[in-house]
């Protein structure tokens, strides 16, 4: 027998959002919306509990996964920041920002900093062109922002 | 008299919302408060956003900040008079207007899918209806036939919205001939591509209109069921599309026994989850059924084997937005605007080095030089156009000859781009066209599949290629493999996105190989953009020594006495041109 | 009535059927489309055709893009070119892409000769891969059975589709995307944590050398030039009919006294038959499947019908790790393998007078599965293994080959006795359906005490994949199912599990058709017609036996008068009897 841990509620929590759409494979990707949601991430021993509730396998789920970019098995910093990589933002700048984004923080795109505050990450146009480029903290919308700016707007989240 | 805020994307993050807030305790304050306050979805001119619309005088203020709402109300709620610093103001003659439809930005637009976005309420049904809203579907329910539906479709000429152009009505009629148990209306709202927002902005700004014309294609099709396919990375348009459809559903025009017809329809969500190609038909189905958004060969289209193997009509959200106005006005007022063979309007997302950045929706037949220098105001900062980029990461590049070309969905795949959902991205010299031609790759490798060999490998070498250029190391052969690749990958790939994915490329082989050569032969970029083909001088005769570089430098590459010139040691050079941003002499120059 | 389209294929006119591909069309007159990641096991309702390799593309007047010709339907008129000069160049772009993230390691590779890669880029006349560029890279997974390197994988999908869709194992899926996609199993773990078990028929289906068995020859050759041990030999039944094909004889060829005498040659001290071990299983497990049914109608509450057979390890795990709540219906008989190894480990070892540590048990097996099985623990005395080494069919041809035999001229002998006599009942055990029917022979004349007038049993044999029989036990009518191919068997446990199925015994192979298609065979590429040549085969050795009814072996009898007493007896029960393990997932409350 190979035994997958996990707490309790956690698991009750999982249980429950499948529970919520039926049990149904078909409804795998509506469920890892709602447990990313939950839990922020999805590790391994949840998309477990995942796959035998929905009793599909656990390959499945993890093909699922590793197939969108918006779900993530890393946990996302405090303050996840995205840049936006959109052709208007990209034309505008947008890469030179990132990288001092990258400098500042000392992570690359996909990580997140040791002390768990920061991860890094692109998106593709959130259709603020006129602000390009753009630059999200969380909910936040920066606009208009150059390589000067980064080191202010991550002060404000240091304080 | 009721105020409109802009409550788009791009208005929102400059605190949109901050405004409608101030503006509604000024109007309390200031005792106005039968005066409305509303928020409305994007008024397209994103460039001078936030803009605060005041009605009916048909005011237009832009670039409003929210300590701007006590004078608005003070001046113009109560006094009549316009705050004129708010206004727009024409960069030709520097005048004040104060009527969106004399700016330059607005002049030559029409509206038909974007009607209601920017004048009502998203979040209200009721403002949806006082504008003809769910008029059309009533007709269609108590009036017409199904067959009759989809001949007036069929006579609009209305051909999809998303990229590929196909007629919108034959798509229905397909759908509708194949029987089933169970037929799906899908409004396919994974908007991917990188730069176009018109999808979003339909859903936030007029959500009613998607939800009228799926019920429509429902009956037209024989399906009582739709779904939305909508990114999860857009909380905004969900949100009001959840509320529309809770509306809809409390009046009866979704449900059961809609308008008495005994015609049942609703509508569910279903969230994209991060992945480009689910924009493809087959693709989007295979994500709602739960699984890897991998297209599948057609035939069988999804008319005849779709959602859950069922007869599934899939259609993009500017292509439902057109739906209701159609069957209200007839398709012979439809099929008068656009050109012979593309009728109707084109939402742009303009963008780029263009002064007014923004949502534009024209009719089909206007020039790419109209669009640029009327509408768009022309490149920023005076500097020269190069190349404007239409249909994401499937267009090409067009250029300076291309400019007086009328805009339809044929002259663009004849001029080696295509209409795709409507990004068009304008760029002026600074831009590198090899490195834009990597970007869109960069794009397509990271959103392949990885399905079929031609767009797994063969993108992901094409892109290799273009790395080995922009870092100096190019050959002559490269240029023939590239054109060689880029080839077979249009010819061999599985599906839309692989099949289109080395038109960036092709497009700027073709319009702008002498880049292409000057980066091979002379190693050189003459946008300077490709760092390696780079370095940063300090011309000792113009630099005074005030070290504001040196303190800026990243990396401490720049060196010098103070009041003495300085130099930079290109070993240490990142080439990240903090310096030049800095340098207030011109010192610094790329070589 | 079958509907006929004209088209005309390179030139010549013909009739195919409708529906049919292009593919079906152009074989059927002779036209070999190459083709890499289309895999069919005809009559096992198996077919991958993600059309995702795009090496069947052809040219289709009037298309804009080249079709797939395993995904085209076609259409009359249709007129298809198989090697215009487009099509050559676009195949060979991409098998030279394929070939550029495939390492060229084909000199060491275990697929050398038998690679699809390797043929497909020497028909194609490819003598450069002029695409230079990143390769993916994996970390080898070595498994007790199976062998992953990933770094040759292309994508096909075959042995996702096999894992799921034929043996709903479920161990393996496509991950990751673009070019990073690969088969795996769940995050990238190695099989033995997944639910893989062991059938291999991966390895069978793959067209490259990404997945292949481990290798033990290099042992066994070790072993024979060992002066201090003894080493046995044993061959499974479908080792008999398949081991031709390696040289060059028709699929079917029965080679058992070639095969023996090449055992011989190499140097193999004793050279036994696992037949003999397949006898004794009769006589076990007819034993206690006549027990378990005496019983239970004698209304023993305590016994749960149907048993089910246990020679299959790839079946045996697939029940330890899907139908944990059911493990004491399975005969506790070991396999027949596992039979001969305790057999010669404890009574001819003593017979000869040497210590068990200096026997070596070599099996030659068709399958994967059984270098799993006989590493497992309850297998070994003080870590002594009673069989210390498994080799496929494959491996034996590599052997033979090694030691420089001509195996075309070598003259037909006979195995050694005692352990190398057998009846015809244990050579079906190499075909689906034959376990049981050999077990029905021996027990219809113990439970009935009368001699059998027609031992064949025809009902039982064929190769649907679900198949049930009733035989009339003089009166007594005996209710029996047979699976090959684990989607089967779990279909057919399913209904036991539910109540909706009533067998006294169920007979299940791991591999479709039983261990003549097994995993360790001759690669049949998808040509599903060798495993049924094999099939036939067996059962003409069968008639060809003078013996057919186990309990009339000769040496078998001898054997329990000598050694073992009575089947189901205390030495029987030590020696041939097992027991299983819970191998299923329980998720488990932390803390």
């Amino acid at each position: 027998m190979i035994k997958v841990k996990l707490a309790e509620d956690k698991i009750n929590k999982i249980k429950e959002i499948c529970a919520s759409f039926g049990n149904k494979g078909g409804e795998a990707i509506n469920v890892l919306h709602k447990v990313q949601g939950e839990f922020g991430y999805l590790p391994a021993e949840v998309q477990e509990v995942i796959a035998n509730e929905l009793n599909v396998s656990v390959a499945t789920i993890y093909g699922i996964v590793t197939f969108y970019s918006f779900f993530t098995m890393i946990p996302k910093g405090d303050h996840p920041i995205s840049i936006c990589m959109g052709t208007a933002c990209y034309v505008r700048g947008s890469e030179k920002v990132l990288d001092e984004f990258k400098r500042q923080l000392k992570i690359s795109i996909g990580e997140t900093t040791p002390d768990g505050k920061f991860s890094l990450n692109c998106l593709r146009c959130v259709g603020a062109c006129g602000l390009a480029p753009v630059v999200l903290i969380g909910e936040k919308v920066y606009g208009r922002v150059t390589t000067d700016k980064v080191k202010e707007i991550i002060g404000e989240y240091n304080a | 008299m009721h105020l409109l805020v802009c409550g788009g994307t791009g208005c929102s993050a400059s605190q949109s919302a901050k405004i409608v807030e101030n503006l509604q305790l000024e109007l309390k304050r200031q005792g106005q408060e039968d005066v409305q306050v509303i928020l409305t979805g994007c008024f397209g001119f994103c460039e001078k956003g936030p803009i605060v619309k005041v009605m009916p005088d048909n005011t237009f203020y832009t670039e409003v900040k929210p300590e701007d709402a006590g004078e608005i109300v003070a001046e113009h709620v109560i006094k009549g008079r316009k705050v004129t610093r708010l206004l727009y103001t024409d960069p030709e003659n520097k005048e004040h207007i104060s009527d969106s439809k004399h700016m330059g930005f607005y002049k030559k637009q029409l509206r038909i899918a974007l009607r209601n976005c920017g004048f009502i309420d998203p979040e209200n049904i009721d403002e949806y209806v006082a504008n003809d809203g769910y008029a059309a579907v009533a007709k269609v329910l108590t009036e017409m036939s199904a067959e009759q539906v989809i001949e007036e479709i069929k006579l609009s000429g209305l051909r999809g919205r998303g990229g590929g152009g196909f007629p919108t009505g034959l798509k229905w009629e397909i759908a509708s001939k194949n029987h089933a148990d169970q037929k799906y209306v899908v409004c396919n709202a994974d908007e991917g591509d990188p730069g176009a927002f018109m999808d979003r902005s339909i859903l936030e700004g007029d959500p009613h209109s998607v939800i009228e014309a799926m019920t429509i294609n429902g009956f037209a099709i024989g399906a009582t069921k739709g779904l939305i396919y909508i990114r999860a990375e857009y909380p905004l348009a969900i949100h009001r599309l959840q509320i529309a459809i809770g509306q809809a559903r409390e009046y009866g025009l979704l449900g059961k026994n809609i308008f008495g017809s005994g015609f049942d329809f609703d509508i569910e969500l279903r969230y994209g989850a991060g992945a480009f190609v689910c924009g493809e038909e087959t693709a989007l189905i295979h994500s709602m059924e739960g699984l890897r958004g991998e297209p599948t060969f057609k035939p069988p289209f999804p008319a005849q084997s779709g959602y859950l193997g069922k007869p599934t009509n899939v259609n993009n959200v500017e292509t439902y937005a057109n739906i209701p106005i159609i069957i209200l006005k007839g398709a012979n007022w439809f099929n008068k605007i656009g050109t012979e063979k593309s009728k109707g309007t084109k939402v742009f997302a303009l963008a780029g080095q263009i002064n007014n950045v923004g949502l534009i929706e024209v009719p089909m037949g206007i020039t790419l030089r109209e669009v640029i220098y009327e509408i768009g105001g022309g490149i920023k900062n005076g500097r020269a156009f190069k190349a404007v980029q239409t249909g994401g990461p499937s267009g090409g590049c067009l250029t300076e000859k291309h400019l007086d070309t009328p805009i339809d969905y044929d002259n663009l795949i004849a001029a080696g781009s295509m209409m795709g959902s409507g990004g068009m991205v304008v760029m002026d010299d600074t831009s590198c066209m090899v490195s834009i031609a990597k970007f869109y790759l960069e794009f397509t490798v990271e959103e392949s599949c990885g399905k079929c060999t031609p767009c797994r490998v063969g993108n992901k070498r094409l892109h290799e290629i273009l790395e080995k250029i922009t870092k100096g190391n190019g050959t002559m052969e490269d240029l023939d493999a590239l054109r060689n690749l880029a080839a077979v990958i249009k010819d061999t790939a599985l599906c839309g996105l692989g099949q289109t994915s080395p038109n960036p490329v092709l497009s700027t082989l073709d319009n702008f190989g002498d880049e292409y050569l000057e980066h091979v032969k002379d190693k050189k970029c003459r946008a300077g953009v490709c760092k390696s083909l780079m370095k940063y001088v300090i011309d000792p005769e113009a630099c005074v020594g005030c070290t504001a570089c040196a303190r800026n430098c990243p990396v401490n590459a720049i060196a010098g006495e103070k009041k003495m010139p300085h130099v930079i040691n290109t070993e240490l050079c990142i080439k990240c041109g903090a310096c030049i941003e800095r340098c207030k002499f011109n010192a610094i120059s790329i070589k | 009535m079958m509907e006929y389209v004209n088209i005309i294929i390179d030139d010549k006119k013909i009739q195919a059927e409708k529906g049919q591909t292009i593919l079906k069309a152009a074989r059927a007159v002779g036209i070999e489309i190459p083709t890499l990641c289309y895999y069919e096991l005809n009559g096992q309702k198996l077919e991958n055709r993600p059309g995702g390799c795009r090496v069947c593309v052809v040219e289709v007047a009037g298309r804009k893009n080249l079709a797939p010709a395993c995904a085209t339907e076609v259409m009359e008129g249709m007129e298809i070119k198989t090697h215009s000069l487009r099509v050559v160049n676009a195949r060979r772009t991409v098998v030279e892409l394929l070939l550029s993230d495939h390492p060229a390691s084909c000199l060491i590779c275990s697929k050398s000769g038998n690679c699809e890669l390797q043929s497909l880029a020497h028909k194609l006349g490819i003598r450069d891969i002029p695409f230079r560029g990143e390769q993916s890279m994996y970390k080898k997974d070595d498994s007790p059975a199976i062998i992953r390197e990933m770094n040759k994988c292309i994508m096909c999908r075959r042995c996702e589709t096999v894992c799921n869709k034929l043996q709903t194992v479920g161990a393996l899926s496509a991950v990751n995307r673009g070019f990073m996609a690969v088969v795996a199993p769940a995050f990238e773990q190695d099989l033995v944590q997944s639910p893989c078990v062991m059938c291999g028929q991966c390895v069978q289906a793959c067209p490259v050398g990404a997945l292949s068995e481990v290798n033990q020859t290099r042992q066994v050759i070790h072993a024979i030039n060992n002066p201090n041990k003894t080493v046995v030999v044993q061959t499974a039944p479908a080792v008999r009919v398949a081991l031709g094909e390696e040289f060059g004889f028709e699929p079917g060829t029965i080679v058992t006294g070639k095969m023996a005498a090449a055992l011989r040659r190499i140097g193999f001290d004793y050279v036994f038959d696992t037949d003999f071990a397949a006898d004794l299983t009769i006589m076990e497990e007819g034993t206690e499947l006549l027990g378990r049914i005496s019983k239970f109608m004698a209304g023993d509450k305590s016994v749960r019908l149907p048993i089910l057979t246990s020679c299959c390890p790839g079946w045996v795990n697939f029940f330890e790790t899907n139908y944990p709540d059911m493990l004491d219906v399975p005969s506790t008989a070991k396999s027949p393998q596992q039979m001969f190894g305790a057999v010669a480990k404890n009574y001819w070892a003593e017979k000869i007078g040497i210590k068990r540590e200096d026997m070596i048990v070599v099996s030659v097996m068709p399958c994967v599965a059984k270098k799993f099985e006989c590493q497992r623990d309850e297998f070994k005395e003080n870590g002594n293994p009673d069989v210390d080494y498994s080799i496929t069919t494959r491996e034996l041809a590599e052997l033979i080959k090694q030691f420089n035999i001509d195996f075309n001229s070598l003259p037909e002998e006979d195995f050694d006795n005692p352990l190398g006599a057998s009846t015809g009942a244990a050579v079906i055990f190499g075909a689906t359906g034959g376990v049981i029917e050999a077990a029905t022979r021996t027990a219809y004349e113990i439970f009935t005490g009368k001699s059998l007038e027609k031992v064949d049993f025809t009902a039982l044999r064929g190769l649907e994949g679900v198949r049930s029989a009733e035989v009339d036990f003089n009166g007594t009518p005996i209710k029996i199912g047979i699976a090959h191919g684990l989607g089967n068997a779990r279909k057919l446990l399913d209904m036991v599990r539910n109540g909706e199925a009533n067998f006294h015994a169920i007979e299940v192979m791991a591999c479709p058709g039983g261990c003549v298609g097994g995993a360790g065979q001759p690669f049949h590429h998808g040509d599903f017609s060798k495993v049924e040549k094999r099939f036939e085969a067996i059962y003409r050795e069968d008639a060809g036996k003078p013996i057919r009814k186990s309990h009339e072996n000769p040496y078998i009898k001898q054997l329990y008068e000598e050694f073992l007493g009575k089947p189901c007896g205390e030495k029987s029960h030590h020696l041939l009897h097992t027991h299983y393990f819970d191998k299923s997932k329980q998720i488990e409350v932390e803390g």
